[in-house]
């Protein structure tokens, strides 16, 4: 009896001490040096000025937000402890942490949030994200009002990530473009969990810690290197010998069924919600044969969504159905979705009276893509629509300027593309169906000419609805009638996906990867 | 002064042919679609329509095609290579941090390719017909079939993954602080070594044939014949008389491949992540950055004509009947 009660005893100790071992070895650790591989170099470090995740992911680093996310689509405090809402949501009130100070020493203040807010107004090419936003107030030194000529749902998630950075009004407030300006890249000064070491362009970002950041112990690395490597094999020799500790925004499907095998290496999906990559077939809703709805459904209907998830995604990737992320509260599933189907493809287009030829064709098409990855899908549209009688001739462009061109000028049928969602449907959502932005020249606008005044009125609505509820069925009819009309086919997510080696602790992955700050990321040791 | 006057003779030609570079590249540049206001809005994830009229009429694109190529020659002329679109940093600025390691690869790579290329040529010619000829054919062939990149890669998963002897990118460790300097030097050295064996294997079957097919020529020749009459000893014959007569089309050759060799550096620093001026070249191309490739092709052609200059020198220092 004695013996069994001392087994027991000895089992139940060790499970203790097993226990509190483990929960002790996922304890952040301060200090060590991150090395990261970036793919691009980016034109500077302040999103202020400049959207785009190759500046978002040391941007976020140098500059805090008033508010940061957490995985759940749920605001949390950062630079703004905390806030309110009022008046209708057409007043929102910051209260700024009260001991904050920039890189330079000298102390946050809401005059720098109101500076920033009207730079960024005034020069981030995202012109709905405070578009309603006409005055801010600062009654005293840690208070930011702004006033809004209407609800703004979007305004919060506009003041997260890399889409709000809090700049430095006496620096940035001298009189120079801040687009232009010098401490861009150089001698920054910035809010944010890291400062600037060195910025060498095509080859590193040095940043280290900011040891006066306002939230006390963080961040736990002293150093993060940002290795600009463009060669995605380059990259993944580097992160399977053990180079590189991080990368982020991996999409090539082998790279990543690649890296999945190695043990030392963890993989995963998680943090690129708000980002929201869609992969998609644009059609020119206003020119040539497209134009038909009849020919834009046929199409849909002989293009197996399934085949590009397995056969040129490799599995990584996920279905997406409309122009919502899957990731986003607002996604609706829904919605009519094509399912591969070549009689009824051959049949709607018999109906409308695209006659076979004697060669088995009915009319030709050209197909375009935005970028390299996406040659494989207009080379797989070409076979696909061969089978409904459809001449697919595949255009591939010398570049992006080419192809940005060619698409932004409506010289085209068909176009393959990836398009992010930026977090609120507002602010990269609208910008695809609204017919006020069909913009000849300008890329990413309503390239596709698509007009419905019921989506219009539907977008309109959406944008100042403050209750959720209500909003996410606004939203969820307007993915029913985008996928009637079918300005677009999306067919999957762009799978991002976040690398890291073991000995990393907590990585990014809350709704905005790594244009999150990494203040909790740490080297486990 | 005969020399002098050759010398200023050269200069002038060499100012010529930058002028032509010039003028033909920009030309080309324009001619391409798209500019840097889509580039700008590409890296943005968008633009308003004001803004890309606004960049577009900052950066002069609004104004006639000659007008833009005037400012800019006049530019040039008082040594002023503008501001990069992309950057809006100094294109010197630009050019100059690059600059070093471009010419430490590109140079690195050619005298290396020049001992292999030679020494595997006088080793071949020394047998012709024999196994150690077709080794040496076979061996300096894979080189220049093998595409630059592809050979990169494949020396990056052997050297650096497999037996992890080389890094994998950039120029130097980073993360080495206190260094003195033959720590850094090593450290440049290990990280220079597969970039240079990539762009010199692309130039071994050139030099090795050149060299062989020199060699066999002058091995061939009276004097070369009386040598060896004389008792000399091979070594002496082959390297004192037969390797030094036939050098001279090798070292042309080599100035006049020096370009291509810059040409290859733009795939190696790719695939290296080498800090020079090919990846930069690459991404001003794609950008439409028109002063940073401008700048980057005039510093591409100083560097060639001068290359070009060097090799006459020494052909002149080799065989002094030689003018330049």
């Amino acid at each position: 009896m004695k013996k069994h009660f001392f087994k027991i005893l000895l089992i139940s100790f060790s499970l203790v001490l097993t226990s509190l071992s483990s929960s002790f070895a996922e304890d952040p650790k301060r200090g060590g040096t991150l090395i990261a591989a970036v793919g691009n170099t980016p034109r500077h470090l302040n999103p202020a000025v400049q959207s785009g995740i190759v500046t978002g992911f040391p941007g976020a680093q140098l500059f805090a937000t008033p508010i940061r996310y957490d995985n759940n689509w749920d605001p949390q405090p950062y630079l703004a402890e905390s806030w309110e809402i009022s008046d209708g949501g057409k007043t929102v009130k910051l209260n700024l942490v009260k001991d904050a100070v920039f890189h330079d020493g000298v102390p946050i203040k809401s005059s720098d949030v109101k500076f920033s807010l009207e730079t960024i107004q005034k020069n981030h090419p995202f012109k709905t994200m405070f578009a309603p936003v006409i005055s801010v107030e600062t009654p005293d030194e840690h208070t930011a009002i702004l006033k809004l000529s209407s609800p703004h749902p979007a305004l919060m998630l506009a003041m997260s990530s890399q889409l709000m950075s809090i700049i430095p009004e006496h620096v940035y407030g001298d009189g120079q473009d801040p687009k232009k300006h010098p401490q861009n890249s150089v001698n920054v000064v910035g809010s944010g969990p890291f400062k600037l070491v060195e910025f060498k362009s095509g080859e590193h970002i040095i940043l280290e810690r900011f040891d006066d950041f306002f939230i006390d112990g963080r961040p736990y690395l002293d150093k993060m290197v940002l290795k600009i490597i463009k060669d995605p094999a380059t990259r993944t020799i580097g992160l399977e010998n053990g180079e590189i500790d991080f990368y982020a925004f991996e999409n090539v499907a082998t790279n990543i069924v690649r890296l999945k095998k190695n043990p030392n290496l963890n993989v995963t999906p998680k943090g690129y919600a708000a980002i929201g990559p869609i992969d998609w077939l644009a059609f020119n809703t206003k020119d040539g044969k497209t134009a038909d709805v009849n020919v834009r459904r046929a199409i849909a209907y002989a293009i197996d969504r399934n085949f590009i998830l397995k056969a040129i995604m490799l599995g990584v990737a996920d279905e997406a159905r409309t122009g919502i992320h899957p990731g986003s509260p607002y996604y609706e599933p829904n919605v009519e979705t094509y399912d591969l189907n070549i009689d009824k493809a051959n049949k709607i287009l018999d109906d409308a009276g695209y006659a076979k030829g004697s060669d088995g064709m009915r009319f030709g098409l050209t197909v375009d893509f935005g970028w390299p990855g996406l040659k494989p899908n207009a080379e797989y549209t070409k076979a696909a629509l061969k089978k409904i009688g459809i001449d697919v001739t595949v255009r591939p462009s010398a570049d992006f300027p080419t192809w940005a061109k060619t698409v932004s000028n409506h010289n085209f049928d068909l176009t393959w593309d990836t398009v992010f969602n930026w977090g609120d449907p507002v602010i990269g959502v609208h910008r695809t169906y609204q017919s006020s932005n069909i913009k000849k020249g300008v890329i990413w606008s309503n390239t596709q000419q698509y007009s419905n005044p019921k989506v219009d009125a539907i977008l309109e609505k959406a944008g100042v609805e403050n209750d959720m509820g209500k909003r996410k069925a606004l939203y969820s009819e307007f993915q029913k009638m985008i996928a009637n009309d079918l300005p677009v086919y999306w067919t999957n997510t762009l799978p991002y996906h976040t690398i890291y080696s073991n000995k990393v602790g907590n990585p990014p992955m809350g709704i905005w990867a790594t244009s999150s700050p990494m203040d909790m990321t740490y080297i486990k040791q | 002064m005969t020399l002098l006057y050759s010398f200023i003779r050269r200069i002038f030609s060499m100012a010529l042919v930058l002028l032509v570079v010039v003028i033909l590249n920009f030309l080309m540049l324009h001619l391409a679609p798209g500019d840097i206001a889509d580039t700008i809005a590409q890296t943005m994830g968008g633009a308003d329509e004001q803004d890309m009229a606004q960049l577009r009429k900052e950066y002069g694109l609004d104004q006639p095609f000659f007008i833009q190529l005037f400012k800019y020659i006049l530019r040039i002329a008082v040594l002023d290579f503008g501001h990069s679109h992309f950057y809006n940093l100094p294109v010197y600025d630009l050019i100059m941090e690059r600059f070093p390691a471009t010419l430490l690869l590109v140079f690195s790579a050619q005298i290396l390719s020049l001992f292999v290329g030679i020494s595997l040529g006088v080793f071949a010619a020394q047998n012709p017909n024999g196994l150690s000829s077709l080794f040496v054919n076979m061996f300096s062939l894979f080189g220049y079939a093998a595409p630059v990149f592809w050979t990169g890669l494949l020396l990056l998963i052997a050297f650096s993954l497999h037996i992890p002897i080389f890094p994998v990118s950039g120029m130097r460790d980073i993360t080495i602080e206190n260094g003195n300097f033959f720590t850094h030097f090593f450290d440049v050295l290990r990280h220079l070594f597969l970039p240079m064996i990539t762009l010199a294997s692309i130039f071994f079957a050139y030099y090795s044939r050149l060299c062989r097919a020199s060699m066999l020529e002058v091995l061939g020749a009276d004097y070369v014949r009386t040598a060896k009459a004389k008792g000399l000893p091979k070594r002496e014959v082959l390297y004192k008389h037969a390797l030094k007569n036939s050098l001279s089309p090798v070292i042309t050759f080599a100035g006049l491949s020096f370009s291509a060799v810059v040409s290859g550096a733009i795939l190696v620093e790719t695939v290296y992540a080498w800090p020079g001026l090919g990846t930069l070249a690459f991404n001003s191309i794609i950008s439409r950055d028109t002063p940073v490739l401008l700048g980057i092709l005039i510093f591409s052609t100083l560097m060639v004509t001068v290359g070009n200059l060097l090799t006459d020198l020494v052909l002149r220092y080799i065989d002094p009947r030689i003018k330049i």
